[in-house]
């Protein structure tokens, strides 16, 4: 379908833009990135073993010219070698990268997909019913959504986990514990992952609820919401007409809001310990590993276009309008 | 007129003054509705702007002074120190009142450099159409798609730690990863007005393409801009609060997302030093709600439709509105409330 492949293009074109930026930015920082690396890496030894990792990854130890080294980055990133990752024993960045991803994966999707449900609910309903209690609603979520969203995960902390205890306060599992596909795992891990979680949820549920609020109340001036309250329908059936055509915007929408949700659930991450790509983040940014920085940019900019272009799927399978426009 | 209203809706009719027409119905309109969100908004705003300025100045202590050198906890809030101190013992208070003066200032350098960006860009694809508007748009959804955070982050990684606490150049690169939504809410607007008649006619009588966009399309641009530039504000604010706190802005220039940083390093959610948290989270919470609270009113001013959502009867009753009886005790599918300043009169 020529919509879709539309879509698909772009994205592809994104990605390509994506790596390029991620291979341009040490080199038009000013100075020598190795020397920059260096001079942050305070904290740690650096043995001839790091040096020559800086070295091929910013391409200061070749004598390949900046084309060159562009392709080489290619060549590298194809046959999925992200470098050397010089804060976890000079592993590559895939292996720990690869240890991280289920956990944040789990994590924000499952919140993504919680809270944009119950947003969306919740928006209709208070569309439906204004100007009652339910507009003071409104400012109350304002505040959540404008709240740093690793504010909320301080005070989930400090309440749930050390005040009331009902949760633990950081991890993803006890250590003890060993992975396996028992209920003990299974509920460790979930009892873990309820508290960052619901940090993410109410954050980013204010989002969902104005916006599906603000274009419900638009739809439900049109004439066949009228026409549809005015043939008698049950009022369940007339909400149900207004909603379904009020939340394609919202799914439209749903590529600005991933960005956000991602960079929060981040933030969460590093304030829970949660091990996700958050976590591997900041140890990343404080042992300046660079390889592993980049690394990580990539994947969550290719985890990102790819949730966007399930969402392009489903905003195509969902409004004919824009098969027709082919 | 009447003492001590708070509203001038139907309360100004005084038995012996004569009635004055509210000016030409083109002036009212500009004015924003002065929902009770509008004005805690605006109020908000200006607070903390007023403290971004005067907040060094007032307070109590230098924030980077050390109160103890024995103490190694962080102390909690006493009648020294108002709201504790931090590991390093120094004082919260201070430290919050002079940390926002950074954080505004990022937060309103990144929301002007995005602001003229997505004009440019947006403005000119608009109106442009054809290719030019074809590449701008791509390059807008481009940096729309782009996770920004992540991107930040490699960036200023990659900085000199020499420059990483000058606030302008802090503000100017969180405006590349900002711009891209208000540019194409600005183009998808631009490209509704180009076709109208008044500019139809404007280009006919031969004006020039700067004089169309500057004096014919930009001044109907302006909520949208408004709405936008606010916009980007809150998202400066939450980004540099999120990149002080990973500690990639230089921790020794004073923010409130450095303060969480420094809260962070001390454990202060696992140990319970809430005020080590709680006073910069606060801050940087309540200056976003008076944003996003100010951005609602935009809203209702750009679309009258959720403005008559807050009219309930109890509400209408409350302001001393005539007739406030008969209107429906909740919406009513197809019904919508209109407040005349004077009450319809029934016909006899």
């Amino acid at each position: 379908m020529y919509v879709i492949s539309r879509r698909i293009g772009f994205y592809i074109l994104t990605a390509i833009a994506a790596v390029t930026v991620d291979f341009f930015i040490p080199r038009v920082m000013p100075g020598n990135p190795v020397n920059a690396v260096l001079a942050k890496m305070q904290s740690t030894v650096v043995t001839p073993a790091t040096l020559h990792a800086l070295e091929v990854e910013f391409g200061s130890g070749t004598r390949e010219g900046i084309w060159g080294q562009y392709l080489h980055y290619w060549y590298n990133i194809l046959h999925g070698n992200l470098g050397i990752s010089t804060s976890n024993g000079m592993v590559p960045v895939t292996t720990v990268i690869r240890g991280a991803l289920p956990w944040t994966l789990g994590l924000v999707g499952t919140a993504t997909v919680i809270s944009f449900i119950l947003g969306t609910l919740l928006g209709i309903l208070v569309a439906w019913r204004r100007g009652s209690w339910l507009d003071t609603l409104l400012p109350a979520t304002t505040f959540f959504q404008a709240a740093p969203y690793f504010f909320l995960a301080f005070l989930a902390i400090d309440l749930f986990a050390i005040k009331l205890g009902w949760f633990p306060a950081g991890s993803a599992r006890n250590t003890l514990d060993f992975p396996a596909l028992d209920w003990t795992y299974i509920s460790d891990v979930l009892d873990h992952a309820i508290l960052p979680a619901l940090t993410i949820v109410v954050a980013s549920a204010a989002g969902w609820i104005v916006g599906m609020r603000n274009v419900m109340i638009t739809t439900m001036d049109e004439d066949y919401v009228l026409v549809a309250q005015a043939k008698g329908l049950p009022r369940r059936r007339v909400i149900w007409y207004a909603a379904r055509n009020a939340i394609l915007p919202s799914i439209a929408g749903f590529s600005l809001a991933i960005g956000f949700v991602v960079s929060g659930a981040l933030l969460t991450e590093i304030v829970f310990s949660y091990p996700g790509l958050g976590f591997i983040l900041l140890s990343a940014v404080q042992e300046a590993d660079y390889a592993l920085l980049q690394g990580i940019f990539l994947v969550i900019t290719m985890a990102v276009l790819l949730a966007n272009l399930a969402a392009d799927f489903v905003y195509v399978f969902l409004d004919p309008r824009t098969r027709r426009e082919a | 007129m009447a003492v001590g209203s708070s509203t001038d809706l139907g309360a100004t009719q005084g038995a012996d003054l004569p009635l004055i027409p509210e000016g030409p119905p083109g002036r009212a309109r500009l004015r924003l509705p002065r929902s009770p969100k509008t004005l805690i908004g605006l109020a908000g705003l200006a607070a903390f702007l007023v403290l971004a300025v005067i907040g060094p100045w007032i307070a109590p202590y230098n924030p980077a002074q050390t109160f103890s050198t024995t103490a190694s906890f962080p102390q909690p809030p006493s009648a020294a120190h108002l709201l504790g101190t931090t590991q390093q013992q120094q004082d919260v208070l201070s430290q919050l009142l002079a940390g926002g003066r950074s954080t505004v200032l990022v937060a309103l350098v990144a929301g002007l450099a995005a602001t003229v960006l997505s004009v440019v860009i947006g403005v000119t694809a608009g109106y442009a159409a054809g290719l030019p508007d074809d590449l701008l748009s791509m390059l807008a959804n481009f940096f729309l798609v782009m996770p920004a955070l992540p991107l930040l982050i490699v960036i200023f990684g990659f900085l000199p730690q020499s420059q990483g606490s000058d606030d302008v150049l802090i503000g100017a690169i969180i405006a590349i990863t900002g711009w891209a939504f208000g540019a194409r809410v600005l183009r998808a607007q631009t490209l509704s007005l180009r076709n109208r008649d008044y500019v139809e006619s404007a280009r006919i009588i031969g004006e020039r393409g700067w004089r169309i966009i500057g004096f014919e399309i930009l001044p109907n641009l302006i909520p949208i801009l408004a709405s936008s530039f606010l916009f980007t504000v809150l998202y400066g604010v939450g980004t540099y609060t999120a990149l002080a706190f990973l500690g990639l802005v230089n921790p020794n220039h004073l923010s409130w997302g450095g303060m969480l940083f420094y809260a962070q390093v001390a454990g202060a959610e696992q140990s319970g030093y809430w005020w080590l948290f709680i006073p910069p989270g606060l801050a940087v919470a309540l200056l976003g709600t008076s944003l996003a609270l100010l951005n609602f009113g935009i809203d209702e001013f750009i679309n009258p439709r959720l403005r008559a959502a807050g009219l309930s009867r109890r509400r209408a009753r409350r302001a001393g509105i005539e007739g406030a009886d008969r209107l429906p005790r909740r919406f009513v599918l197809g019904v919508t409330p209109v407040i005349r300043s004077v009450p319809p009169r029934r016909p006899r």
